[in-house]
């Protein structure tokens, strides 16, 4: 395979804006000046290989991948979907990095200081890989809201972590899953960054399909990356 | 079948776990490293350096980086470069700033060829951060290329007097190459970032 055609733009009206007042960390972290045009070569539709060989036996489930002494506590998940480029091409054998605070609201994460109990048998951090048609999925405990110091009172909403690769560096994704139904989404200011018409794609749908009975509920969560152009880029 | 952009979503301040475990010293294998070359690796061994700054001077604590690279041939290890790549080099690296107690980052690598006709060598920069609601990408050019540089056509489309943000400063001080190379946000020294 030696597909030399580009990349699409990413999508302005798609993502959240860099400088968005309500979270007041892109205060200072956000470029002031517009971003320079760049013509894609070789450099921006190459990028690292990631896929199935990257992903241990136990990476993609979540409520096992750190169990010391039980299981872990919360409410088991499987979360499920496909990744999809713009045309609704399946992006197949691609790495999907997840992290996640546990069930009580609280990360692994040493600088993490939320007053809410660690769980010893739950990390938070695990990874999978999409299959030919795109599919991913793994398991995992339903991440709990925590407070944080964005402003008095501030809670995130439940979310997920992701971080994807797709074909190149030009499609390479980080972005949060939330989930359906939650009332802090409609007062976190990085949600709310998004613009309003992209930000249903952030949020997961229950899926009984996905559901394991017995086991654990589902979610489905599909993700898309940029599609290609039409034409090679010169070298 | 048109499918809309899933927008991209901070990385937020808690990422080290998963994403850069065994620099950080979590109980997770890491895909990437900061050590993008092995000692046998051939081509010139380089190290780059650098800080990320906020737009009042601050240096970042939680940032990661990640580096993109041709070989020192100036092939990538991708399908889509037909010239193949060395052997078990990916051309990838992977840091936090939340390590070193001056909030460097660092990479061990060789220093790239140039993977076209009438390109100049360079590194291709992500930085992403708690408060970046998008990735950044930038690149890393070489003081020590200045007639490739001035014929780069990224580079020379470039502003001039924002070309220098681009360009490692180099320092020979030690056993090999230091290439040192600050990202800035904002500010009178505002990094060029693209659009891409």
């Amino acid at each position: 395979m030696s597909d030399k055609r580009g990349f699409k733009a990413r999508d302005w009206g798609s993502h959240p804006a860099y400088l968005s007042p309500d979270y007041k960390s892109t205060a200072l972290r956000s470029p002031s000046k517009p971003l320079v045009p760049l013509t894609q070569s070789l450099s921006e539709i190459t990028g690292p290989v990631y896929g199935h060989n990257s992903v241990g036996p136990l990476d993609a489930d979540l409520t096992k991948n750190a169990v010391t002494s039980g299981e872990p506590l919360g409410e088991r998940i499987v979360v499920t979907g496909r990744v999809l480029d713009e045309d609704g091409r399946a992006v197949p054998d691609t790495l999907i990095e997840v992290w996640q605070a546990n069930a009580a609201g609280r990360y692994v994460h040493a600088a993490d200081q939320h007053d809410a109990p660690l769980d010893p048998n739950f990390f938070g951090g695990g990874r999978c890989a999409t299959n030919a048609e795109g599919w991913y999925s793994f398991k995992t405990i339903k991440p709990g809201a925590y407070p944080w110091g964005n402003h008095l009172n501030a809670w995130r909403p439940n979310h997920i972590h992701f971080s994807l690769f797709g074909p190149s560096f030009a499609t390479r994704l980080i972005t949060q899953m939330y989930f359906p139904g939650d009332p802090l989404l409609d007062l976190d200011p990085i949600f709310l960054a998004t613009p309003e018409a992209a930000r249903s794609r952030l949020v997961a749908g229950f899926s009984l399909e996905a559901t394991e009975p017995g086991v654990a509920l589902g979610y489905r969560f599909d993700i898309v990356l940029r599609g290609r152009n039409e034409t090679p880029v010169e070298n | 079948m048109t499918q809309k952009q899933t927008p991209s979503q901070t990385i937020g301040p808690f990422f080290a776990y998963g994403l850069t475990p065994e620099q950080y010293g979590y109980p997770l294998t890491s895909i990437a490293a900061p050590e993008v070359a092995q000692d046998d690796r051939e081509g010139e061994r380089i190290r780059i350096e650098g800080r990320v700054f906020d737009g009042e001077g601050a240096a970042v604590g939680d940032a990661m980086i990640e580096i993109w690279q041709a070989d020192a041939a100036g092939r990538y290890a991708h399908p889509a470069d037909s010239r193949g790549s060395n052997a078990d080099f990916t051309g990838f690296g992977r840091v936090g700033t939340g390590t070193d107690p001056e909030q460097r980052f660092f990479f061990e690598t060789v220093k790239p060829g140039a993977p076209g006709a009438g390109q100049a060598p360079h590194i291709n920069v992500i930085v992403f951060m708690r408060g970046l609601l998008n990735h950044v990408y930038t690149r890393l050019y070489f003081p020590d290329e200045a007639e490739a540089n001035a014929a780069d056509p990224v580079l020379t489309s470039v502003p001039e007097d924002r070309r220098g943000t681009l360009i490692a400063r180099r320092d020979d001080s030690g056993a090999s190459p230091v290439y040192r190379f600050d990202i800035h946000m904002q500010g009178a020294d505002e990094t060029v970032f693209f659009d891409l």
